[in-house]
């Protein structure tokens, strides 16, 4: 039995599994999906904002401007890339000042320090990509970029390493009292844990729900994104927001801590909690939308559409409390923008209500908060390139030309703790896939690579989802041999070419 | 019985000539549309005799790579395709392979060979035997 | 920090044919650089047949070419370094590649000639929208995955666009098994030979759906199906038109891109029209000593043009080297001449004259940017016609060749040469 169950492996669980690893704690962080960081976490802008934009006295500002500061050390213990390149909220025209003057005073109210207003001339000389219609700026130097996917794996990794116990393919499907303490089950088997602490995301309320009577409710709003080549990236030096409406902050255009330039979102409240598929509509939305910022953007040069979900509370500020029905259960629920700017002080916040119940939480004396150092191979100074090649040659070989991974990189994603299992797995830890030829041509190899490095058929490693096989079986439909049982389907093939 | 009336696309050269070829029966066709006597030959053929090369892979085994190209070394005909794939999705090679080593001769009775259509080492020769060494040493 | 008269960067048939021409001319000290593990390029995987048609006047599949000049660069004693990823090249000729054995290692070059290849266009630089399941693939990564790992992508497939890829893998898919529901094209016309569509899709009784395209692709974690909607006489998606089909695969052939992010890092111009480098009759870049031939260069149909063309660039290198003055890259017989792409025409390689270059002939390669019938190719200089060249038909799918005798231009100065297409009458 676990003292804490976490339900939700995103940039807040993950963060609060971290925190909570720093005690004689034992902790178990469950997920639903094949992988952490596999919802709204991997799907959004990846900023870490300032905090004008929040309302005063919210939850949302409060938690953004004690969550931003956070991050560099944070960063530099997990060794996650943050670049704090500042953001404008640009005005496009002189009505559009008054909001950036109200936004102005906001993050003034909210405690953001170093927020000035800067005009025309020296806007467009630090940006001189936007569009000419650009009258004045709020700049905020201390927002920055960040890989939000990235953050929370290394934020499991090193929870995992802290002895966190994480459980995969785990979703919820009833919570039930049992004896003082709380048992959780999924299809996959039970856990029973003395708290809980709810971060399912998109699905907070119907966790809630099933241990207590709603108190809020989750609308899933979907925005859309694009990604852009490399080659795209310098056309911006800034995060560019264009005025927040009611719809929230934005089709805004940033580059991206790698280099690429994102385009997006839009906002959209949808039904289905599923529902992630991209519209030729909305993107459109987000490229006529992000035209007002800049004429410059070089459509031309798109590699790759996304869409992601945002947990909107009907609150519409974070519900991060104990749940009055349910003793021992928190919601950390309706965690949207600036929810991941937030997260480093969610987390704390979360410790100290434990305990607040359990009581002092005594410290363990061997957490190590510093993640083994991510290998970021093409960065290293040529000696040591050439030192880990000689200690192992796997670093010798490029895998991944667009990104320039090489395999010793891949294989380390593998076998750290909370490591790739999947082709999404290593791209999203090392970045395979991600660049201008989409997988097309290391996805071949990275399988093989997987398969490998965990003794699976190659028709056993999947995209993302157990469901998500990429290979049907080998050709020929006389290779027994090679096919594990129940994967593919030699009559099917048969019948296809008879038939 | 009505005649023959069809149009072929000719593909012999990358100009892919429309033929039409019609006539009451097989020993009295005509041909137009095409550019060249080579297409009035083909075009004639895919009526009485339709002929296709096969080009696909076998397995292979201890080599650098899991299957190996291979084609049929004359063309067979066109309603053999299925079956010989059948018979050559039960082939198993062995590594190294010759290019042009016969794998199945005269497969199903057509007159043509299968064979390999390039050279493939055993593994741990690494890559072609034509790879220069000295540069892929320690 | 070794150097070499000449490196070749990528060891498909482009490099491989230019190592040769550059060896047969007499430069001793080559190198070819390869990332794969063997020789052959993407010929390892295209097995079918219809290679070397011109070249060796056999018909030949991609494996049985790439082996006839892997053998001749055995015989002609030209070292090779497989597994082996060039990193960076400067305009000063200095090549930074990684391999397993050696590290990464900086040596340098009296010349270098770029044979990287094209990589495919993949489905978010051609935004089909919808979810993001597992099986979809571009059709070289499908045809890799079949011919040279031994593995099947699927079941049920559709497959956008006609291009001769698209339609090989039809065929090769359907041998193996698969269904090929339908091959779609967004123009009222196949982008690839018709004998290649009669081969694989006629022969096989697989549907050439033209004027239609996928709007959206359907399945949460494994393809479940796509939208397919017609396109209007811009190629453009009709709203309304929309139908589903159930697939389980999604195979793209949309297109071919060079790959020069190497040739960029040395400063080496692009041709926006082609993708791939400028270059002059020697196929030399803007960059002295740079040359480059084959699919970093311009898209080929017919690997025997790829091996023309890397001859010539082998034999130019080979001149530069040797310090033989034509492809100096200095001034020779006046200035140089921009050929450019006029009315009807993508693009023509090569885009600069800078002198005749001692041969007898130079051809000039182009791509016309729409379907025509009777027609000719004009090759125009200052308003006169240097050469015309009649057409039957002429489709942006397949390069055309014009040939420029010596007598014609050699004694051209100054000005553009202009080459268009025309309608003709009757």
């Amino acid at each position: 039995m676990s003292e804490v169950a976490i339900i939700g492996a995103g940039i807040i669980g993950t963060l609060i599994a971290r925190e909570l690893s720093r005690f004689k704690l034992e902790v178990a962080l469950l997920e639903s999906s094949n992988d952490v960081a596999n919802g709204s976490t991997k799907a959004n802008s990846g900023i870490i904002h300032a905090g004008y934009d929040a309302e005063p006295g919210s939850a949302k500002a409060r938690f953004n401007v004690l969550g931003n500061p956070l991050f560099d050390r944070l960063c530099e213990q997990l060794d996650v890339r943050l670049n704090r390149i500042g953001s404008l909220v640009v005005a496009f025209s002189p009505s559009e000042r008054r909001t950036v003057e109200q936004l102005y005073n906001r993050g003034i109210h909210n405690g953001v320090g170093d927020l000035q207003i800067i005009e025309r001339e020296q806007l467009l000389s630090i940006e001189p990509n936007l569009d000419e219609s650009a009258q004045c700026a709020l700049l905020a130097p201390q927002a920055g970029i960040i890989d939000p996917w990235e953050i929370a794996v290394a934020a499991a990794e090193n929870a995992a390493d802290n002895g966190v116990e994480i459980r995969l393919n785990f979703p919820v499907q009833a919570i039930e009292r049992d004896n003082g303490c709380y048992r959780i089950t999924s299809p996959n088997g039970q856990i029973r844990a003395q708290q809980v602490i709810n971060c399912a995301g998109v699905f907070a309320d119907r966790i809630h729900q099933m241990v207590a009577p709603p108190t809020f409710t989750i609308t899933p709003r979907k925005g859309q994104y694009f990604v852009l080549d490399k080659t795209a990236g310098a056309l911006v030096n800034h995060v560019i927001f264009q005025c927040p409406t009611e719809l929230g902050k934005g089709v805004l255009v940033t580059r991206s801590v790698h280099g690429n330039l994102l385009v997006g979102p839009d906002s959209v409240e949808i039904e289905d909690r599923e529902d992630l598929a991209t519209t030729q509509d909305r993107l459109e939305f987000v490229r006529r939308s992000a035209g007002k910022v800049s004429k410059n953007i070089p459509f031309s040069q798109v590699i790759r559409s996304f869409s992601g979900l945002r947990a909107t509370p009907n609150t519409k500020d974070f519900i991060i409390e104990e749940c009055g029905e349910a003793p021992g259960f928190i919601d950390v629920a309706g965690i949207e923008s600036p929810g991941l700017t937030a997260a480093p002080a969610i987390a704390h916040y979360v410790r100290d209500l434990l305990s607040r119940t359990r009581g002092a939480l005594e410290e363990r004396g061997d957490f190590n908060p510093d993640r083994r150092p991510a290998i970021r191979f093409m960065d290293l100074p040529e000696q040591r390139k050439n030192e880990l090649i000689r200690k192992d040659p796997r670093f010798g070989r490029i895998i991944c030309r667009c990104e320039s991974v090489t395999e010793g990189e891949i294989v380390d994603a593998i076998h750290r703790n909370v490591g790739a299992t999947t082709l999404d797995g290593v791209k999203k830890r090392v970045r395979p896939g991600m660049g201008r030829c989409q997988g097309g041509f290391c996805g071949p190899q990275v399988l093989e690579i997987l398969a490998r490095e965990l003794k699976k058929n190659p028709t056993e490693i999947v995209k993302n989802e157990v469901d998500s096989y990429i290979l049907t079986g080998p050709t020929k439909c006389g290779g027994e041999k090679d096919r594990p049982e129940g994967i593919g389907s030699m009559v099917e093939q048969k019948a296809a070419y008879h038939g | 019985m009505s005649g023959i009336d069809r149009e072929i696309i000719c593909i012999v050269c990358p100009t892919g000539c429309r033929i039409q070829v019609s006539g009451p029966d097989t020993e009295h066709l005509e041909v137009s549309g095409n550019e060249c006597k080579r297409g009035e030959e083909y075009a004639l053929k895919e009526i009485t005799d339709p002929r296709r090369t096969l080009i696909t892979t076998v397995q292979i085994d201890h080599g650098t790579l899991r299957r190996l190209p291979v084609r049929t070394n004359r063309e067979i005909p066109k309603q053999s395709i299925f079956p010989c794939m059948e018979v050559i999705n039960r082939v198993r090679v062995e590594a190294p392979v010759e290019v042009g080593q016969v794998l199945v001769a005269d497969i199903l009775g057509t007159g043509a060979d299968v064979v390999a259509t390039r050279s493939m080492a055993r593994d741990g020769a690494g890559g072609l035997p034509t790879a220069d060494t000295r540069s892929r040493a320690g | 920090m070794d150097s070499y008269d000449i490196v070749v960067i990528g060891g498909g048939p482009a490099g491989m044919a230019a190592a040769v021409a550059a060896r047969e001319e007499g430069v001793e000290k080559i190198l070819l650089i390869e990332r794969d593990r063997e020789l052959g390029g993407i010929l390892q995987q295209c097995i079918h047949n219809g290679f070397g048609l011109h070249h060796f006047k056999e018909d030949l599949t991609g494996p049985e070419f790439s082996e006839r000049y892997i053998r001749r660069m055995e015989e002609l004693e030209i070292p090779c370094k497989l597994d082996t990823t060039v990193l960076e090249i400067t305009a000063g000729r200095e090549i930074l590649y990684i391999n397993a054995r050696e590290g990464v290692t900086k040596i340098s070059a009296g010349a270098i000639i770029l044979a990287m290849g094209c990589r495919e266009r993949s489905r978010g630089a051609v935004n089909i929208p919808g979810s993001r399941p597992a099986g979809v693939f571009t059709a070289g990564t499908a045809q890799r995955l079949i011919n040279m790992e031994g593995y099947m992508v699927g079941r049920r497939i559709m497959m956008l666009g006609t291009g001769d890829i698209g339609l090989i893998m039809a065929r090769r898919l359907t041998l193996e098994g698969a269904k090929v529901i339908a091959v779609l094209a967004r123009k009222p016309y196949p982008g690839g030979l018709m004998r290649n569509v009669a081969q694989c899709l006629y022969d096989y009784d697989i549907p050439l759906m033209l004027r239609h395209t996928i709007v959206a692709i359907q399945g949460k974690d494994r393809v479940t199906g796509v939208l397919v909607a017609d396109t209007d006489e811009n190629s453009r998606p009709i709203p309304g038109s929309e139908r589903l089909y159930e697939c389980d695969t999604v195979i793209l052939s949309v297109g071919l891109i060079p790959e020069n992010e190497l040739s960029l890092s040395a400063g080496v111009q692009l041709d926006p029209h082609t993708g791939g480098p400028v270059v002059d009759e020697f196929r030399q870049t803007s960059v002295a000593g740079i040359f480059a031939c084959g699919n970093v260069v311009h898209v080929h149909d017919l690997v025997d043009f790829v091996v023309e063309e890397s001859e010539i660039a082998g034999r130019g290198a080979a001149g530069f080297v040797l310090g033989r003055g034509e492809a100096e890259g200095a001034e020779t017989s006046g200035t140089p001449i921009d050929l450019l792409p006029g009315e009807g025409l993508k693009y023509v390689v090569p885009q600069r004259m800078r002198g005749f270059n001692g041969e007898e002939r130079l051809d000039l390669f182009l791509r016309v940017s729409r379907v025509y019938g009777r027609s000719a190719i004009e090759v125009r200089h200052d308003g006169d016609t240097v050469k015309r060249l009649k057409r039957l038909r002429m489709n942006p799918g397949e390069m055309e060749r014009v040939r420029l005798n010596r007598s014609a231009i050699e004694k051209l100065t100054g000005s553009n040469l202009i080459v268009e297409a025309v309608e003709v009458d009757g």
